[in-house]
C-alpha cells in the first residue's frame, strides 16, 4: 500500500523517532544485565532507573519504587487484579465497568465462574459510568474496584477521581485502567487516589511489548510469577532494557506534547462534524463532553462497518470498528450494546483515532472519501430506498 | 485483517449484479438489520431458466462477495440446476473463505431457497412451517437449518456450526440445543455415511464431467503438481473417467497402482461413488 492515513492510534501508534534512538543503543552495544556486577551490566541498571523515574513524574506518583515494568497493559491489568485478590482471599466481591477492556472483563469473568460476586456497573446512552450504581454496590466484602480511565471504543472518560475518593474512604482498594488516558490527558495518580494504575508503551509512542504497573505504597499485592528478585520480586525476569528506556522517553514526549493535544482535538472535532454534517444516517456514539481529544466514534445506519472498514483499507485509510464481522466474535461491540446503541447503528460504528502525527490533510482526504464509500455501501444496502435517499420502513 | 482470497477482496470492492430487479417473478429475503447481516436477491426466471440476478446486501466484505458469487453462478441456470448448489460451492467459487465467515456463504443459499420457494408460489408462512423448530433466538436459526448445514460442510463441533450459522454466537444460550444436534447429525452421519456431495438423482453426464473437471483442476493437480507429475483428462465415458498421468511420475514404477487409487478415491469422494479411473499411456 502506498498511501497510509493512520486513524486507528487508540489499537496502536506509531514509534517516535526519538524513541527510537533512545533505545537504540540498548538494542545494539548496550546489551549487558542490569542485575550484574559489573559496570557494562550495571550502568544499563541506571538508564532502567532513569526511565522509572520519568514513568513516576508521568503518572505524579511520589516515588520511583512505585512503578513496575510488566510487558503490555493486559500483564498490569492482570497483575492489578489477580495480585489484590489473591491477597483478600476472604473477600469475594469485585467491582468492574460493563465498558473494561477484555484484559480486565475476561478476569473478572473467570472469578464470577469461581463463585466470586462480580458488579459490573453500567453506563448511559453516552457511556457516562453510574458513578450512584457504583457506590452503592461497595460493601464489607469488596476486595477491589477496577476502572478504566477511559475508553478505549468510545474515547469516554470516567469520573476516577470521585470514585477514588469514595473508596479511599472505605478502604477498598481501586484499580484504574490507564492506558487510553496516558497521552492524551494530564494524569495524577495522587489526585485520584487510586492504588494501582495501568499503562502500556505502545498506546503512546513507546514500542510494542513494555507496560507498567503504578502500585502506591503500601499496597498489598501478590505477584502473578516468582523467579528473581527484579522489580523488586514483584514481577521477575531479566528487564525489557529497550522498551523500559522506550516508555520513559515517551513519557517524557508526552508531558511535553499534552498541551498540543488541543491541535488533536481540533483535528478531530472537524473529522466529526465533517461526517455527520455530510450524512443523515450517522449519529455519534459517546459524548463530546469528557472525553480524550483524540477519538471518535459514529454510527453509520443501513451499512455495517467491516464493509465500510475494507472500503477505507482500499483508500489507504486505517481505522476500526466496533462491527461484529470484523472482530471475530458475532456480536457487535460490548461497550456500545452496554451504552443502549441501536443494533441498526452498532453494527455500522466506526472509530478513528488519531495522534499527534495526524495531519491536516489526513483529516480532509478521509472526508473525501468517505461520502462516495457510504453511498456505495447505502446503493448495495437492502434497508436504503436509493430513490427517496432514506431508510426504507422495515421490520426488525 | 482477515485473509480474504483475492476473489473475495474483487468481488466486495466490485461486485457484481448489484440492485433490484423491478420485474422479479421470484424474491427472497434473509436476514436483518439486527443480526448485522442481511440480503434481498431478485431474480427473474422465464420457463426455467433464471435469465437475471440481483442482490442488495447488508453486511461485511464477505458477506458481499458471497451474494456476487451467487447471483454470478446461477444466472443461466435451470432453477433444477440452481437448487444443487450448495454454500460449499459458493465458497469454492470465491476460492476459500475465513472459518469464521462460512456464515455468509450459507445466508447466500438460503436466501436462494426463499427466491425458488417464492417463485413456485409458496407463502412465507407455509415455507416457514417447514423450516423447523427456531434454536438460536438471537439470529433466528432454525434446527433445520443447523442439520442441513452440518450435513453439508461434515462440521463436528459446535463452534464450527457458530461460524457458518452465527447460531449460538450472541448470548450462547443455545449452545446445549447446538451440542444435542450435532450429537444426533454424527450419530446419524456414523450409522449412515453419506459422500460430501449426496446426490440423491443420478448426475447428468454434463454435470458429472464439470464435477470431474473441477475435481482434478482443484483437488488432484494441486497435489500432483507438488510433486513434479501432472494428469489430463482425456475422456469420459459414464462412469469411467480415463485419463492421462504425465510428468515426472508417469516414470515411476507405481505411478499406474499409487496414482490412479490417488486419483479414483478423491473422485469418488468428490464427484460420485462408483466412478472408476482408468489410466491412459
Ligand atoms: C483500555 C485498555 N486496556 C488494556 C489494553 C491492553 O493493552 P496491551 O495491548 O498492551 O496488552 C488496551 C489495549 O487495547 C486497552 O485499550
Amino acid at each position: 500500500m502506498d498511501k497510509l492515513i493512520y486513524l486507528d492510534n487508540n489499537a496502536t501508534t506509531r514509534i517516535d523517532p526519538l524513541v527510537l534512538e533512545e533505545m537504540m543503543p540498548f538494542l545494539t552495544e548496550r546489551y549487558g544485565n542490569p542485575s550484574s556486577m559489573h559496570d557494562f551490566g550495571g550502568d544499563v541498571g541506571a538508564d532502567v532507573e532513569r526511565a522509572r523515574d520519568r514513568v513516576r513524574r508521568f503518572l505524579g506518583a511520589e516515588n520511583d519504587y512505585e512503578i513496575v515494568f510488566t510487558s503490555c497493559g493486559t500483564e498490569s491489568d492482570n497483575m492489578a487484579i489477580a495480585g489484590t485478590v489473591s491477597y483478600y482471599t476472604d473477600k469475594k466481591h469485585i467491582i468492574t465497568s460493563r465498558v473494561e477492556h477484555p484484559a480486565v472483563l475476561n478476569l473478572f469473568k473467570k472469578y464470577e465462574r469461581e463463585g466470586y460476586r462480580v458488579t459490573y456497573v453500567p453506563v448511559d446512552r453516552q457511556g457516562h459510568l453510574d458513578l450512584d450504581f457504583l457506590k452503592r454496590a461497595v460493601d464489607e466484602d469488596t476486595a477491589l474496584v477496577s476502572i478504566m480511565y477511559a475508553n478505549n471504543e468510545t474515547g469516554m472518560i470516567h469520573p476516577v477521581e470521585e470514585i477514588g475518593a469514595y473508596l479511599r474512604e472505605r478502604k477498598v482498594p481501586f484499580h484504574v485502567d490507564g492506558v487510553q488516558a496516558a497521552g492524551k490527558i494530564p494524569i495524577d495518580v495522587k489526585k485520584i487516589n487510586c492504588d494501582l494504575f495501568t499503562i502500556s508503551g505502545h498506546k503512546f509512542h513507546a514500542p510494542k511489548g513494555i507496560g507498567a504497573l503504578y502500585v502506591r505504597r503500601g499496597t498489598r499485592l501478590r505477584p502473578l510469577m516468582y523467579g528473581g528478585h527484579q522489580e523488586r520480586t514483584r514481577r521477575p525476569g531479566t528487564e525489557n532494557v529497550a522498551g523500559i528506556v522506550g516508555m520513559g522517553k515517551a513519557a517524557d514526549l508526552a508531558m511535553a506534547h499534552l498541551p498540543g493535544e488541543g491541535r488533536i482535538a481540533l483535528l478531530r472535532d472537524r473529522l466529526e462534524e465533517g461526517i455527520l454534517k455530510r450524512f443523515n444516517n450517522v449519529s455519534l456514539n459517546g459524548s463530546r463532553e469528557k472525553r480524550v481529544p483524540n477519538t471518535t466514534n459514529v454510527g453509520f445506519e443501513f451499512i455495517e462497518g467491516e464493509a465500510i472498514l475494507l472500503y477505507l483499507n482500499e483508500k489507504g485509510i486505517a481505522a476500526s470498528s466496533g462491527s461484529a464481522c470484523s472482530s471475530g466474535s458475532l456480536e457487535p461491540s460490548h461497550v456500545l450494546r452496554a451504552m443502549g446503541v441501536p443494533f441498526t447503528s452498532a453494527h455500522g460504528s466506526i472509530r478513528f483515532s488519531l495522534s499527534r502525527f495526524t495531519k491536516e490533510e489526513d483529516v480532509d482526504y478521509t472526508l473525501e472519501v468517505l461520502p462516495q464509500i457510504v453511498d456505495r455501501l447505502l446503493e448495495i444496502s437492502p434497508f436504503w430506498d436509493n430513490e427517496k435517499k432514506c431508510g426504507k420502513p422495515m421490520a426488525v | 485483517m482477515w485473509d480474504y482470497t483475492d476473489k473475495v477482496k474483487t468481488l466486495y470492492m466490485k461486485p457484481k449484479n448489484v440492485g433490484v430487479i423491478e420485474d422479479a417473478n421470484a424474491v427472497g429475503e434473509v436476514g436483518s438489520i439486527v443480526c448485522g447481516d442481511a440480503l434481498t436477491l431478485y431474480l427473474k426466471i422465464e420457463g426455467e431458466r433464471i435469465v437475471d440476478a440481483k442482490f442488495q446486501t447488508f453486511g461485511c466484505g464477505s458477506a458481499i462477495a458471497s451474494s456476487s458469487a451467487l447471483t454470478e453462478m446461477i444466472i443461466g441456470k435451470t432453477v433444477e440446476e440452481a437448487e444443487k448448489i450448495t454454500n460449499r460451492d459458493i465458497v469454492e467459487y470465491l476460492g476459500g473463505l475465513p472459518e469464521q465467515k462460512m456464515h455468509c456463504s450459507v445466508m447466500g443459499r438460503e436466501a436462494l431457497d426463499k427466491a425458488l420457494a417464492n417463485w413456485r408460489g409458496e407463502t412465507i408462512e407455509e415455507h416457514e412451517d417447514v423450516e423447523g423448530e427456531i434454536v438460536c433466538h438471537c439470529f433466528g436459526v432454525t434446527d433445520k437449518l443447523i442439520r442441513k448445514v452440518i450435513r453439508e460442510n461434515r462440521l463436528d463441533t459446535v463452534e464450527e456450526v457458530t461460524n457458518y450459522t452465527k447460531a449460538g454466537g450472541a448470548c450462547g444460550s443455545c449452545i446445549e440445543k447446538i451440542e444435542i444436534i450435532l450429537d444426533e447429525e454424527l450419530k446419524e452421519q456414523r450409522e449412515h455415511p453419506a459422500p460430501l456431495h449426496q446426490v440423491k438423482e443420478p448426475l447428468t453426464n454434463i454435470r458429472r464431467l464439470e464435477m470431474v473437471k473441477e475435481t482434478i483442476e482443484n483437488v488432484i493437480r494441486p497435489v500432483l503438481q507438488k510433486d513434479g507429475g501432472d494428469i489430463q483428462l482425456i475422456d469420459i465415458d459414464g462412469r469411467k473417467v480415463i485419463v492421462g498421468l504425465r510428468g515426472a511420475c508417469s516414470q515411476c514404477v507405481i505411478s499406474d497402482v499409487t496414482l490412479k487409487n490417488l486419483v479414483q478415491e478423491k473422485l469418488r469422494e468428490f464427484v460420485e461413488e462408483d466412478i472408476e479411473v482408468v489410466e491412459r499411456r
